[in-house]
């Protein structure tokens, strides 16, 4: 299983990048962490005839935290922002997803902005960008723009980026203080995708819950936000979900996720899976001892 | 006074080579050598139209295309049936390349030969292939159906029909106080070695021959086989299996079209050519296994004694039977396990289905047989509200009861005879090992706590070390070197110790001075293969027996040299001395000097062998007319049968109550391969077996669609367990030496693979309280189960509650 | 990186030749060059154009963790990248972790005394894996380890062995750091990569 021939590019600044996306985007990947794309390249299921290899580019590899939000550059490796302590400190949710990323082999190549490109349902990382009403820092030579992460996937492996365009950097934005999260997901194997997942965010002020929201992996075609809120009427930290407000949330998530069947799992089963999920990651967020506060 | 070997954990001395990067590997070698590559079916039944190659000679570096109209000679005819049998009467083999028709996706269409294998594949791609679709066939239920034919000339798909019956069936069952019908299912998986196959063939211009490398668990069987295709003399033809990167069955299959392409383009091209094959090529045209359906029937008294047992199953043996029925004819006699049958009744089909061939896979027949007979057991016990351990007891062939000849055939056409075994004595560590009686308490702690827990038993017996022979060389070196050559070959399972501690033993040298080579036809001509838990068996007595040749040998030069009787020598470090007097002695190195009359010395040691050193004594011939020169030794351990191991596994499993999650909390093993030459590699060989038992139970399945397009071609989606998968497995040994061998050994590669999904679906079982007929099984599964018995008001084959343990 | 260009072109359907690129690339601590085209995965480069092939493929796409190698001391799958790319990195195969059968490093080590590999084709993308995770966990306990070694798979071992040798490796890093019975100091050079 060996790839097709291409034409290898390698720019050293953002501008030559998009200078010469501008050229052979139309026929064209740019390869950043490469752990998606090149196996799709071994089997032959995409040949591009250029490979733009950003690896070589200056400036891409921060990792940037500021009040409002953790900016993380093309080049950030999983691994890296894993690690990264004022990273986690501002949003443990990065690296309570990060976590249940592929192996540690695939984090230490593997970059999140790549991840969040490829938009793959069964990703991890764009339903945190989601989650936390992220930015998709687009570069072109054309513009510089940016998309809000709810406008940015449209679809499985579908975004809205141009063939010219390059993401520089997203951006996750903090969350209010107070607020906890978890991240569960169910894989077959460790490390596979995903069956199902959840990404959750509680705000809790005085003990109660103000608002809660969940993001899913691989139950919906496109990362979304489910807003929790109305099962969770009065929920407070400490205490069990009380069986009526478990059985509500099942529901709301039941009625939101769109999940498909394969040969892993049905699309009942994923229901159920991610709706259990959901229960048993605002359990975790809303324990005494919960990681997360941010 | 050395260290006996035998029986000991020595330490691999492979490893420090292996561990060091220093293995070689088939993709090792032949760094100069062409690459091929090949266009392979897309589509799982066609009739081959037109095949256009022009395209591909633009890419840069194509050396030669070839498609079955250049294929020369008995190239060109079908490919042989290894294993005929009277039953298979309508065997089917492909071409190397697809002659007018494919059967399955992955079918070799297309061979390219290149300057490397990207160029290989570059040219592979722009070959258009056209295909006239035909029906598919794909699963058990369509083949049977017959209403689709895979192979025109073949009826309802059945290639083989067989049955066997030992007593009166129909009078035992009719007779019969209790009857239970159980419909069961195993689906396909694989061997999937890291290392898939692979093929390099040297060809010297200069002498016409051939020197073919291939992961091959059988030299001798791929030189055999390529010689008759290329129309060779076996004198010009030599097979090297190099390292091989684990086989586990897939690799005794032979001649793989690619064993046969590769030395032929070789000898067209006069290059050396290598091909090897990628995880994709290992998926779809490398072989799978464990496809069956399966009808028990068993009667029984009331106190769960077996009385009859009828069994019926549907076996699928893909697209093409190069291998026989082989697997099928295990199940039906392996299905038996440590049991007293009663009346046996055995029918079964082998059918066609447009999918991958099916040849051995580790176990090779057994789980499904084991998984038949085990979910018996199991259903009996609910059924009769007996402890399930209990039931099983009841029904073991008893230790003096050994030998006990069951009246069929087994697989390598000699009576299914077990020899020894004692399985009380098996039970009863297992029990202990596990905790079986204190599993009651254990569960009921568990639910306490919202946990669902359950255990899960079963039993086999392996028939391992099957025949026709293998043999054994040993030579000794004048330097005192030990080579010691044996045919079978080598793929993870340390012969090269395993072997070696043999042979120390038997002539007194030190270990490290020994040293075997496996799989080389020009080392060791004569040989079968490595499959049937076989290696230690047939090669370990092999060149036992070799070296026994070799001692006897070398007492009688060192007694002529000493001037006493052989009988009051011991060898010990290589050294010969009369027993109590150790000043008297001799070096083995220097009896290997004496044992070649020499006319010249090629170094100082030699010298003590040539005409003038007063060694010989003159009147006589220098070479005895009952003599050979040099100290070496050949023989053969050719076995009347097969000798018998067993074993039993407990497994405690929990299932999540939500989600149906499952894992394995426990997972204990007891197993009787006879007396064990390296424990240690042994103890491998079971965790391993378990592992892939594992897999098989709740992880891989050759996921096919009704188009034949095998969906999970890959690692990402057919689930080969990781460490975090596997249990950490407890073993326990028992040792009842075979009396059918000079060394009392039984074979244990197959062990910890056969009743791992009857163990499995056992432990679900008693977590779930309704039956698991069907394996694997994946959390979704168990889940759409649970509904289906929640919502039934009463199943009909439900497992009740039971006190104590169940 | 320069590119020797052989002939130009490339575009599909003519017959063209593959631009070379000069991949120059530090493996196991030595500056290697050799010409390869863009395509060329570093699994390739290290076994096929430096003739080290401890390095092993099992799978080419990153699942089964036989071709695993350390760029900068963290284990990557080298199936999953380009030579070329790769250029910009310190390579380290299971060569450069030891060589040589009479000296192995702990990690190797540990593995003959535990049986932690049986055909051996999956255990160099072990041995580096491991290599580099004690040196970040020098003290696991057996849950850590097994999960330390859940991303490359083993069909021949059912992994049991190789927990136990990530223990005993970190038990023989520790004894090689220490000084030996006679006080002699220890030979630094054999511990990590």
């Amino acid at each position: 299983m060996k790839p097709a021939p291409f034409v290898h590019h390698a720019p050293r600044t953002v501008d030559e990048t998009v200078a010469v996306l501008a050229d052979v985007g139309h026929d064209g990947k740019v390869l950043a962490g490469g752990q998606s794309l090149v196996p799709l390249l071994n089997m032959r299921l995409a040949s591009p005839g250029h490979l733009v290899d950003v690896n070589g580019v200056d400036g891409l590899d921060a990792v940037d935290v500021t009040d409002a939000s953790v900016r993380v550059g093309a080049l950030v490796r999983h691994a890296g922002l894993e690690r990264d302590p004022a990273a986690f400190a501002a949003l443990p949710l990065l690296r309570q997803a990060l976590r249940n990323v592929a192996h540690p082999a695939i984090r230490n190549r593997g970059t999140t902005v790549g991840s969040i490109a490829h938009a793959d349902p069964a990703g991890e990382m764009p339903a945190v960008l989601v989650l936390t009403d992220g930015v998709v820092e687009v570069v072109s030579s054309r513009s510089r723009r940016e998309v809000a992460a709810r406008d940015f996937f449209l679809g499985p492996l579908e975004t809205t980026l141009a063939q010219d365009e390059l993401v520089e950097a997203v951006r996750f934005a903090r969350l209010a203080p107070g607020t906890r999260t978890a991240f569960l997901e169910s894989a077959r194997r460790h490390g596979d995708y995903a069956m199902a997942g959840v990404a959750v965010a509680v705000e809790v002020v005085d003990g109660e819950v103000r608002s809660a929201r969940a993001s899913f992996v691989s139950v919906t075609p496109v990362p979304t936000v489910l807003d929790l809120a109305p099962a969770l009427g009065g929920a407070a930290t400490g205490a069990p979900l009380r069986a009526a407000v478990a059985d509500d949330l099942v529901a709301l998530v039941r009625d939101h996720v769109e999940p498909e069947g394969d040969i892993h799992a049905t699309a009942g089963y994923r229901r159920m899976l991610a709706a259990e999920l959901t229960k048993r990651a605002l359990g975790a967020a809303l324990a005494e001892d919960a990681e997360g506060a941010a | 006074m050395s260290t006996r070997q035998f029986g000991e954990k020595v330490q691999r001395r492979e490893d420090p080579r292996l561990l060091t990067g220093n293995g070689r590997y088939l993709d090792d070698l032949g760094h100069d050598a062409l690459a091929a590559a090949f266009v392979r079916s897309p589509h799982a039944h066609a009739r081959v139209v037109d095949v256009d190659i022009d395209d591909a000679w633009e890419v840069d570096g194509v050396e030669a295309i070839y498609t079955w109209e250049d294929l020369t000679g008995r190239v060109a005819e079908p490919l042989p049936v290894l294993i005929p049998h009277p039953a298979l009467t309508h065997a089917r083999t492909g071409y190397c390349l697809a002659k007018d028709e494919v059967n399955h996706v992955g079918e070799a269409v297309v061979m390219v030969v290149a300057r490397d294998r990207y160029v290989a594949e570059d040219a592979a791609q722009r070959i258009r292939v056209t295909y006239e679709h035909l029906p598919v066939v794909v699963g058990i239920e369509k083949a049977r159906a017959g209403g689709e034919l895979v192979h025109a000339d073949v009826p309802d798909n059945v290639s083989a029909h067989l049955l066997q019956e030992v007593g009166d069936l129909e009078a035992a069952m009719a007779d019969a106080p209790n009857r239970l019908t159980l419909d069961l299912a195993i689906e396909r998986s694989a061997c999937t070695p890291m290392e898939g196959k692979g093929v390099y063939a040297k060809w010297d211009l200069d002498e016409g021959s051939l020197r073919l490398y291939s992961s091959t668990q059988t030299t001798t069987g791929v030189r055999a086989a390529v010689a008759a295709k290329l129309g060779m003399p076996l004198a010009k033809v030599e097979c090297v299996a190099p390292d091989v990167g684990g086989g586990f069955g897939v690799k005794i299959m032979h001649p793989w079209p690619e064993e046969v392409l590769v030395p032929w383009a070789a000898r067209n091209l006069g290059r050396d050519v290598k091909w090897t094959e990628d995880r994709r090529e290992h998926f779809v045209s490398s072989a799978h296994e464990r496809g069956q359906l399966q009808e028990v029937t068993v009667g029984f008294d009331d106190e769960g004694h077996l009385l009859a047992l009828d069994v019926r199953f549907w076996h699928d043996n893909g697209a093409y039977t190069p291998y026989g029925i082989i697997v099928p004819i295990i199940t039906a006699t392996q299905l038996l396990g440590p049991y007293k049958p009663g009346a046996y009744r055995v029918e079964f089909w082998s059918l066609y289905t447009n999918t991958v061939l099916v040849t051995p896979y580790r176990g090779a027949g057994r789980p499904q047989g084991c998984f038949a007979m085990e979910r018996a057991m199991d259903a009996i016990a609910a059924h009769l509200h007996l402890d399930r351990a209990e039931v099983r007891s009841r029904n073991f062939i008893q230790p003096d009861e050994m030998p006990y000849d069951h009246g069929l055939m087994f697989q390598d056409g000699r009576p299914l005879k077990y020899d020894s075994g004692d399985f009380p004595a098996s039970l009863a560590k297992l029990k202990a090992l596990v905790g079986w009686d204190d599993f009651a308490a254990y569960r009921e702690e568990a639910e306490r706590g919202g946990r669902r827990v359950g255990l899960g038993i079963g039993c086999y017996v392996e028939g391992t070390g099957v025949g026709p022979y293998e043999g054994g060389h040993v030579h000794v070196e004048t330097s005192g070197r030990v080579n010691v050559a044996t045919g079978l070959t080598t793929q993870g399972q340390g012969h090269q110790t395993v072997l070696a501690q043999v042979v120390a033993d038997e002539l007194g040298v030190r270990l490290e001075d020994v040293h075997v080579t496996t799989g080389d036809t020009r080392r060791m001509p004569y040989a079968v293969g490595t499959f049937a838990s076989r290696g230690a068996v047939m090669s370990g007595n092999a060149v036992a027996l070799a070296a026994r040749v070799v001692r006897t040998k070398a007492l009688r030069i060192a007694a002529d040299a000493l001037e006493v009787s052989p009988d009051d020598l011991e060898i010990d470090d290589g050294v010969i001395s009369v027993r109590g007097a150790p000043g008297t002695s001799i070096a083995l190195s220097t009896v290997a000097v004496l044992s070649n009359p020499l006319r010249y010395a090629f170094d100082q040691s030699a010298a003590a062998a040539t005409q003038f050193a007063g060694t010989f004594d003159p009147d006589k011939p220098p070479v005895a007319d009952d003599e050979e020169p040099g100290l070496e030794g050949r023989d053969f351990y050719s076995p009347t049968q097969a000798t018998f191991a067993n074993g039993m596994h407990a497994a405690v499993v929990e299932t999540d109550p939500v989600t149906a999650e499952i894992r394995i909390l426990r997972y204990c093993v007891v197993h009787d391969c006879g007396v064990m030459i390296n424990p240690m590699i042994v103890e491998g060989q079971v965790h391993g077996g378990v592992a892939q038992g594992v897999g098989g139970a709740l992880y891989e399945r050759m996921a096919y669609d009704e188009s034949g397009q095998l969906l999970n071609a890959s690692f990402m989606d057919f689930l080969v367990p990781y460490a975090s998968e596997v249990p950490h497995v407890e073993t326990d040994h028992l040792e009842t030496p075979s009396p059918l061998n000079p060394l009392g050994l039984k074979g244990a590669g197959e062990a910890g693979t056969i009743p791992v999904s009857a163990v499995i679906a056992s432990a679900l079982e008693d977590a779930e309280g309704f039956p698991i007929r069907s394996m694997p099984i994946s959390p979704s599964e168990l889940w759409a189960l649970r509904a289906q018995h929640a919502s039934s008001a009463a199943p009909p084959d439900h497992v009740p509650a039971q006190e104590g343990p169940r | 990186m320069s590119a020797d260009a052989t002939t130009g072109g490339g575009t599909h359907g003519e017959p063209t030749a593959e631009v070379l690129h000069r991949i120059r690339l530090r493996v196991n601590g030595v500056q290697r060059t050799a010409q390869a085209p863009a395509r060329r995965l570093l699994s390739d480069f290290l076994r096929h154009d430096l003739r080290l092939t401890g390095t092993h493929v099992g799978c080419e796409h990153g699942v089964c963790g036989a071709c695993t190698v350390l760029v900068d001391g963290q284990p990557m799958r080298s199936c999953l990248m380009f030579a070329v790319t790769a250029q910009a990195h310190e390579i380290t195969t299971i060569e450069g972790i030891g060589n040589d059968p009479e000296a192995m490093s702990p990690v190797q080590q540990a593995f003959a005394e535990c049986h932690g590999l049986q055909c051996g084709f999956c255990t160099p993308g072990f041995v580096t894996t491991i290599t580099a995770y004690l040196d970040g966990n020098p003290d696991p306990t057996p849950e850590d380890a097994r999960e330390a070694i859940s991303g490359n798979l083993c069909r021949c071992t059912g992994y049991q062995n190789i927990v136990a040798a990530v223990s005993r490796a970190a038990e023989i890093r520790r004894e090689r750091r220490s000084p030996g019975v006679d006080g002699a100091p220890v030979d630094d050079s054999r511990v990590g990569p």
